[in-house]
């Protein structure tokens, strides 16, 4: 629509009393974010959005922007803090992740459903923690802050589910 | 067994709405009206410009009563009312169901203002039965009973809460959507709400105002935002219906759909129909209501994607 990608977040079929059908429906633009209601008709027709994955390499972050590689051609692209999202908190440097592209412009990242990533700060575990089934935060690598059982340790590597953002599992190398 | 749980749920709320239910047959039955049954098979319909039938074999099922009720009422039953099923094709939303139920009644010697008021005695008498008193909580909002009920001409409706006139909306072709947008959400909020006088050219049967040609007497009634009825002073200028049937099958055609064959019977027989009122309520919708549901599908046990 207007030469811009939008995804629609809500759809409902609404018909005012003796009139036609409509379409009230919630957009997105996957460029600049805005959210906006739209009532459409029932014979508009779009043309569906020119969108491609690439697989992509994180290789750092400069000045708020996350650089991706991609390991065949070594095309570098740029995504905004707005645009990675949640997933900064689980980059580390050559994760492969999917991005989003309209056209030439990158739109957002998704990441492997599980990341491994090393706990750099953490109480020491106490006795009775345990027992007591609570949790302890922690801080990973990224700078992500975590919930994790009191026997995981500064130095270990957990596993964790990037939808959720929760815990899984600890790793051993 | 998946479904099991599913329609237990609905124990509370089925219960209610066929309390509902008994509620307008007793409104009804106790003013002497007549309830009627007229077929849902028919082989001829009234054209409306935005409603689309099911076809079963070459006959059609009907989208609404109307026609078989008008020709009673044409032959000299003067209160008639029918609670049936109606479908219509492709209606699917979350207050629309393609096969749902219809409050239909019709009053010889009323007209739309004189209807307005019937439609308050009814639904505050079926509150009555119900327990509910004279306030609905619905959807975190109170819909005060106390009558009169607030109301409101659709020109007035759209200086209030629409950024052009009716006129303009008309005229521009964005009727129906500043309607869906920008006033049906804030109709019926704290009272039910009527609105009033409706552009003719979206009102298929309906009579023209007699100062105001541009306009229809026809009414709709919301509560907590939602369409629950649709009424009219009922045309009853032979010639006239058919000049409308004609000029909806010719817009349908214009805009790729098909087009339904006109009841002759209905013709001949509407030239002998009294000054009237008509109104259409959706059960559904009002099950809705009484029950607090934000969906269509919690008031009836099966939704087609459970079938």
């Amino acid at each position: 629509m207007d030469n811009e990608p939008y995804i629609v977040t809500e759809f409902n079929f609404v018909k005012p009393g003796k009139g036609q059908a409509l379409y009230r429906s919630k957009l997105r633009n996957m460029i600049t974010g805005a959210q906006f209601e739209r009532t459409f008709r029932s014979a508009d027709t779009f043309e569906p959005a020119d969108l491609q994955q690439k697989k992509m390499q994180y290789l750092y972050r400069e000045q708020g922007k996350y650089c991706f590689m991609d390991s065949e051609s070594y095309e570098q692209v740029f995504l905004t803090e707005d645009q990675v999202g949640e997933a900064k908190n689980f980059l580390i440097d050559n994760l492969e992740a999917e991005i989003l592209f309209f056209e030439d412009r990158p739109l957002e990242v998704s990441l492997p459903n599980f990341v491994d990533l090393v706990v750099i700060r953490a109480d020491p575990w106490a006795k009775g923690d345990s027992v007591s089934g609570k949790t302890k935060p922690v801080t990973l690598q990224t700078g992500y802050q975590i919930h994790v059982p009191p026997f995981v340790e500064e130095g270990e590597k957990i596993r964790v589910d990037t939808r959720s953002g929760e815990y899984l599992t600890r790793v051993k190398d | 067994m998946e479904d099991d749980g599913r329609l237990a749920k609905k124990r509370e709320t089925l219960w209610k709405r066929a309390r509902m239910i008994r509620a307008i047959r007793d409104f009804f039955t106790s003013r002497d009206y007549l309830e009627v049954e007229t077929p849902y098979l028919i082989p001829a319909l009234i054209p409306e410009t935005h409603i689309d039938a099911i076809s079963c074999g070459d006959w059609f099922l009907h989208t609404s009563p109307e026609l078989h009720m008008k020709r009673l009422l044409a032959a000299g039953y003067p209160r008639i009312f029918q609670i049936c099923k109606c479908f219509r094709d492709g209606e699917r939303g979350s207050c629309h169901l393609p096969e749902f139920t219809m409050l239909e009644w019709y009053c010889r010697g009323m007209d739309y203002r004189k209807l307005m008021k019937e439609c308050e005695e009814l639904i505050v008498s079926v509150a009555g039965d119900l327990g509910c008193g004279d306030v609905i909580n619905y959807q975190g909002r109170a819909i005060g009973l106390q009558r009169p009920w607030e109301s409101i001409s659709v020109r007035e409706a759209f200086a209030c809460y629409a950024p052009m006139s009716m006129d303009k909306a008309v005229t521009e072709n964005c009727f129906d959507e500043i309607m869906v947008s920008s006033i049906e959400p804030r109709l019926g909020l704290t009272q039910p709400t009527f609105i009033y006088d409706y552009p003719v050219s979206g009102s298929a049967l309906a009579k023209e105002k007699k100062d105001d040609f541009a306009l229809a007497e026809r009414f709709e009634l919301y509560m907590g935002g939602k369409e629950i009825a649709n009424a009219c002073s009922e045309l009853t200028d032979s010639k006239e219906h058919h000049r409308r049937f004609l000029n909806v099958n010719k817009y349908r055609h214009s805009i790729g759909k098909s087009i339904y064959p006109i009841s002759e019977r209905f013709l001949q027989d509407i030239s002998a129909i009294p000054e009237a009122a008509g109104i259409a309520l959706g059960v559904d919708r009002l099950a809705m209501i009484f029950c607090d549901s934000s969906a269509i599908d919690c008031v009836v046990a099966f939704a087609p994607e459970f079938l």
